[in-house]
């Protein structure tokens, strides 16, 4: 397999700073369909004891995404993008990630593993503010299809 | 807003379909950042093997999610949340586009009034989510 195992625990660099938006957060909402007022009405939100509108449980992919991309494109592992495919997501959240969050994610190769012809790679990225305070983890995990 | 108290192990959740058609993907391709030719463009999907585009599995994920917070009655209450993607949700270019099913059940009461709720997810014959699990905190 083309795969190098040797990357497995290797962590990444931090990605650049990232704000957190509300017109972001608006679009997102809008393109998933989903109307919840915490995510577009600042003040129902403050109401409801957040900052800031907040975001949905699945808008830390918009920020681990670019994290992970730059550890599961890295030559040196191996991987063939055009044969993946998304195989598994997970998210564990210390609270939802709000409106003037800036953030830094850094992603860590968490596991190797092969299956007949298909190698799962799975990365560990966290999301932390400037100052320190986790407040998501992504684990995603990406199926290389074998081309054999 | 969902109560702990009120909450019964082995509860079926009910069901809610959520519709998915071509301009929700191109939204969610620009919302998400993943421009991916498999969900836009029918000539690569099938190029590739595909029978037509296909839904982001992040797309799936979202209106799961969506499911679980509007259950909860709190958008932030999630804890965790994962899924494994099982089948894809093909999209056809037409003014029905397809739809996925969203279910649930309460699975686990926890300590610090957490609660976990098992989530299937099927679209047509397809059942698009496995392994999909939320947990949330309830007041």
């Amino acid at each position: 397999m083309g795969v190098n195992a040797d990357y497995l625990g290797r962590t990444f660099p931090a990605t650049e700073p990232y704000e957190v938006s509300r017109v972001k957060i608006a679009d997102f909402a809008d393109a998933i369909g989903d109307r919840n007022p915490l995510y577009t009405d600042a003040a129902a939100a403050k109401a409801a004891g957040y900052p800031d509108v907040i975001a949905p449980p699945t808008f830390p992919i918009v920020i681990t995404m670019a994290a992970s991309r730059a550890a599961i494109g890295d030559p040196g592992l191996g991987i063939n993008y055009a044969m993946v495919v998304h195989g598994e997501q997970r998210f564990t959240y210390s609270r939802p990630l709000h409106a003037g969050d800036v953030v830094v994610a850094q992603s860590t190769i968490s596991g190797i593993r092969e299956v007949g012809s298909m190698t799962m790679v799975t990365t560990q990225t966290d999301i932390r503010t400037l100052g320190g305070e986790l407040v998501c983890t992504g684990y995603g995990t990406l199926v290389e299809r074998g081309s054999a | 807003m969902t109560k702990f108290a009120d909450v019964t192990v082995g509860a079926e959740l009910p069901p809610v379909s959520y519709p998915v058609n071509r301009l929700s993907l191109v939204k969610y391709c620009g919302a998400s950042g993943d421009f991916n030719f498999i969900h836009w463009n029918e000539r690569i999907a099938r190029s590739v093997g595909l029978p037509n585009v296909i839904a982001h599995g992040m797309f799936t994920m979202a209106q799961a999610g969506r499911y679980v917070t509007d259950w909860a009655g709190d958008a932030g209450a999630m804890v965790e949340f994962g899924v494994r993607f099982s089948a894809m949700v093909v999209v056809p270019d037409d003014d029905a586009g397809a739809s996925i099913e969203v279910s649930g059940t309460v699975e686990e009461k926890l300590d610090g009034n957490l609660v976990a709720v098992a989530l299937t997810a099927r679209s047509g014959d397809a059942k698009v989510l496995t392994r999909a699990r939320a947990v949330v905190r309830l007041p």
